[in-house]
């Protein structure tokens, strides 16, 4: 897109969005990030970074017309607390030990804030070396969020679903102290469009734990961001279970900056139709003996496409840097298709980082192998495809978790 | 001593290794210079420019046209920024864009009538223009090891051996300037065939002001009697060289073909930016061979060549096959991705690659495999190593288009850092959009051949020893199947391993 029409997109998009009123410190990290914004334009599709999927969507000054499906709570079962996000606000749930939670537009009221150090500072870091225009207008424009402080072990999972709204773009803020934990479940089909931002500083010995369902189906636009830091010995895991959806853009930016810090983050993802599902993932180890592992499978099948982008980049000094990357797509069909990008830029010698990347069709010596034992086609199908992305499900740490979204899996398919 | 002499080197990586990288990296070699006058033209780049180099070639009418179409199309291009390679901006206007010794300004009738300092300066080279003992102090080859050459000289070609009976056979092996008046009708129909003039910025201004470079021809059924060789040698100062070499193989045939590359050692970065073009047809088979040795700069990055090469084969063909391997130890910084287009049925592409970048030398460099025939096959190993301050980049594509039925691609990619102040980086790009074809891309070592594993394994190795033998095995058979003119350089590299790879 040449840089004319960039800016004319762009000044469209801001045209059709006004900066949420205060004049407090989230106002400055609003305006901060508006000045970037402003600087780099919005994403076109000759970004490099925007090469496998197509923004315009995302873009444009009005989300497409879609019908979310509201669908079930893919939660419904799990032991955890509750947040609520929905058209009509916030519902928070009673005072849960270790943990401190506000919504944004409450701490952004507030004189001094813990969260003013924090709010757009990783986005903005993250925006290095690879501008990301779209987490730069999330943190501008945002319309809420959560500011979440974890000051011990949080003892159940804190579930944030979100519902409703045709256009939301939602910013969260958790800071997880020293020794603290928490596991996020994250879940709700938001609206026709949505952008969504997670900032998560990890501090030293802490950790943090990030499960989140897109889907089943709904006809969303999605562009979802992560950014992390992790502190040493720090704890960062992340997966993301997806299904269909119009669009659906997933990023993460982590940034391990203590020593001995580990982190993960995985997807798996089934694509039926016209749908379009990109991971877009950097991974920066910026400290002695880190491990990081990126692990993603997709099925895709009638016009799926699937992205994978990922990177490790291993900065100088940083030695005894352990990292990984997978990325694997199985073609149910010959109009599915698979676009990757996986990356390693290292600067530091004593270091082992490995990345992998496959596609292709269903193996067929194993669908031979259960079909010789009566197992019909179309079941032996979806036995190897469900053991397929269960490798990706195993990166689930929690073994009630990982369990749980096994089963959903299983439920999504025999309804597929 | 060399910026390598105090490097502690990790656990795991081969001494050996180690000690051959800095033998590559000691005094360069080949940087001295010969005393020859030269004749230039003005320097800088204009049109007028462009028709003195066509003038001087003594072209016709339809060539001066195709370059002057590309420089008008140059002119509105930007140079390329996406490379992990910086230098400084190239100001096109200060240097020279034809250069030619004084004595080839009429073309000798035959080699004995080349200037002997240009004789001499190939002699010293390892190349003697003659068309006899192949290679000073190697025992006298076998009858089938002759090798023919075109040996370019800054912007000229001074002679190519072996041309009376490589034309017995059939074959046209002459400069490319030669073929623009001697043969027009496969010059006209194939020139810019595979990289059109409006390729990419450095493409365009080759085709714009490309002087010299070679030509072959293999005829329908014909295996080359012998393998084919240039030589390229930049020789003047704050002269560029600009090749093009275009190599058509007709159905059935065979060639095997060879490149080396050197120039002398200078405080200012030269330019070199070429093109080669190869068309395979049904059944065609060609393996290049490129060692390509440019002057690296000096340890603190001082003078060098600057390679910004555009190299393509075009499998136009059925079952046609093409092997790219290069040995790439000069340059002060590449820009180089020999490609296939897997255009026919059953053709298949190999690219085979050893990159050592050693002080602040910067190598971007890979493979495109574009897949748009059935059954079509496509195999990828590039070893990167990095030393003293350099940066070592791969940079490939495959892709699988929807009509590629069954098709296969297999790349592994591994990199190796000598020291911790280099760099080593991986940049794919999968475009996987059938079903019947695999891709495989590993940049680990777990994924070599499983057969020649289990051979292996069965005779009592551990996995790894496995891995690492066949591994290695084959990197050196690579190495080994260079030509004998390149033996020497190569014999250098035989003792890399890649054990201690980073990924």
């Amino acid at each position: 897109m040449p840089a004319e029409r960039k800016t004319a997109v762009t000044d469209e998009r801001l045209a059709a969005l006004t900066l949420p009123a205060g004049d407090g410190w989230l106002r400055a990290g609003r305006e901060d990030a508006l000045g970037r914004l402003r600087a780099v334009g919005l994403p076109g599709r000759r970004d490099e970074y925007w090469r496998y999927t197509n923004p315009a969507k995302l873009v444009q000054a009005d989300p497409e017309p879609s019908q979310p499906d509201a669908g079930e709570d893919p939660f419904a079962g799990v032991d955890a607390d509750v947040i609520t996000i929905d058209g009509d606000g916030i519902t928070m749930p009673g005072t849960i030990e270790g943990l401190d939670v506000t919504t944004l537009s409450d701490a952004g009221g507030a004189d001094i804030h813990w969260a003013k150090d924090l709010y757009g500072t990783l986005e903005a870091a993250g925006s290095r070396p690879v501008s990301r225009p779209l987490a730069m207008l999330n943190t501008a424009f945002a319309t809420d969020g959560l500011v979440i402080r974890v000051t011990g072990k949080v003892a159940r999972p804190l579930h944030i679903r979100t519902t409703g709204g045709t256009d939301p773009i939602l910013h969260h803020v958790v800071k997880v102290e020293a020794g603290g934990a928490l596991t996020i479940l994250e879940s709700g089909n938001v609206g026709a469009r949505y952008n969504t931002a997670l900032e998560v500083d990890v501090a030293d010995g802490a950790a943090f734990h990030h499960l989140r369902v897109q889907g089943p189906d709904g006809g969303m636009h999605a562009n979802t961001h992560i950014f992390a830091r992790l502190g040493s010995e720090a704890t960062f895991r992340s997966f993301t279970l997806s299904a269909n959806g119009q669009l659906t853009r997933n990023e993460a930016t982590i940034d391990l900056t203590g020593d001995d810090a580990s982190a993960t983050i995985g997807g798996a993802a089934f694509g039926d139709g016209d749908v379009h599902h990109d991971d877009t993932v950097f991974v920066t180890h910026d400290a002695v003996n880190c491990e990081s592992r990126q692990v993603f499978k997709k099925v895709l099948r009638n016009g799926a496409t699937g992205v994978f982008q990922g990177k490790i980049l291993v900065k100088e000094g940083a030695q005894k840097t352990d990292g990984y990357q997978i990325s694997q797509a199985l073609l149910l069909d010959d109009d599915a298709q698979f676009l990757a990008k996986p990356e390693l830029e290292i600067y530091a010698d004593d270091v082992a980082c490995s990345h992998g990347s496959t596609t292709g069709a269903i193996d067929e010596t194993a669908l031979f192998y259960l079909r010789s034992r009566g197992v019909p086609k179309r079941v032996a199908t979806d036995m190897l495809v469900l053991s397929f992305l269960a490798e990706a499900v195993e990166e689930i740490e929690n073994e009630d978790l990982r369990a749980h979204v096994g089963d959903l899996l299983t439920d999504w398919q025999a309804r597929a | 001593m060399t910026a390598l002499d105090d490097v502690v080197v990790k656990d795991g990586v081969d001494q050996e290794t180690v000690d051959a990288v800095k033998g590559l990296s000691g005094t360069y070699k080949h940087g001295w210079n010969t005393e020859i006058e030269m004749e230039y033209a003005p320097k800088g780049l204009s049109e007028d420019i462009v028709r003195l180099i066509s003038e001087k070639n003594d072209e016709p009418e339809w060539m001066l046209d195709w370059r002057l179409e590309a420089y008008r199309r140059w002119l509105k291009l930007e140079e390329p920024t996406w490379a992990m390679v910086e230098y400084p901006q190239i100001d096109f206007q200060d240097q020279y864009y034809y250069a030619r010794p004084k004595s080839m300004a009429e073309k000798p009738k035959s080699l004995d009538d080349v200037d002997p300092k240009l004789l001499e300066t190939y002699k010293k080279l390892g190349i003697p223009l003659k068309e006899q003992a192949l290679l000073a102090g190697v025992e006298p080859a076998p009858e089938d090891r002759k090798v023919a050459v075109d040996a370019v000289f800054d912007s000229v070609s001074v002679g190519t051996t072996f041309q009376k009976e490589l034309a017995k056979a059939g074959v046209i092996f002459c400069s490319i300037s030669e073929a623009i008046k001697d043969h027009p009708e496969l010059v006209k129909k194939y020139l810019g065939s595979v990289i059109p003039p409006s390729d990419n910025y450095y493409a365009t201004l080759n085709a714009a002001v490309f002087s010299d470079g070679s030509f072959v021809y293999i005829p329908k059924g014909t295996r080359c009697p012998m393998e084919l060789s240039t030589y390229f040698r930049i020789n003047a100062e704050n002269t560029g060289q600009f090749e093009r070499t275009l190599i058509i193989a007709d159905e059935g045939s065979y060639v095997s073909y060879l490149e080396g590359c050197t120039a002398p050692q200078r405080d200012v970065a030269q330019l070199h930016a070429a093109c080669v073009e190869l068309v395979l047809l049904d059944d065609a088979e060609i393996k290049y061979s490129t060692v390509q040795n440019w002057y690296p700069g000096d340890e603190n990055g001082k003078g060098g060549i600057y390679n910004f090469v555009t190299k393509r084969a075009d499998c136009r063909g059925h079952r046609s096959k093409v092997m790219w391997t290069q040995v790439e130890t000069g340059s002060a910084v590449t820009w180089k991705y020999p490609s296939c287009i897997l255009r026919g049925d059953d053709s298949q592409g190999e690219f085979y690659s050893i990159a050592i970048a050693n002080n602040m030398q910067q190598a971007d460099t890979g493979t495109k495999m574009v897949h748009l025939g059935k059954n079509t096959k496509s195999r990828i190993v590039s070893k990167g190593i990095s030393a003293g301050k350099a940066q070592n980049t791969y940079r490939g594509l495959v892709s699988m288009h929807p009509k590629a039925k069954n098709s296969r691609n297999y790349t592994q990619c591994d990199s190796l850092l000598i020291g911790s102040k280099c760099g080593a980086h991986t940049v794919p790009y999968i475009e996987v959009k059938n079903n019947s074809s695999r891709v495989e891309h590993e940049a680990t070592t777990s994924k070599v051949d499983d057969d020649q594993l289990f051979y292996c394994r069965s005779r009592g190795m551990d996995e790894e020893e496995a891995v690492a033998l066949v591994v290695n095995g084959f990197c050196k058979e690579v190495l080994q199947a260079l030509p004998m003119e390149f033996a020497m350089e190569a014999q250098a590299l035989v003792a890399i391993s890649l054990e201690g790879s980073v990924g």
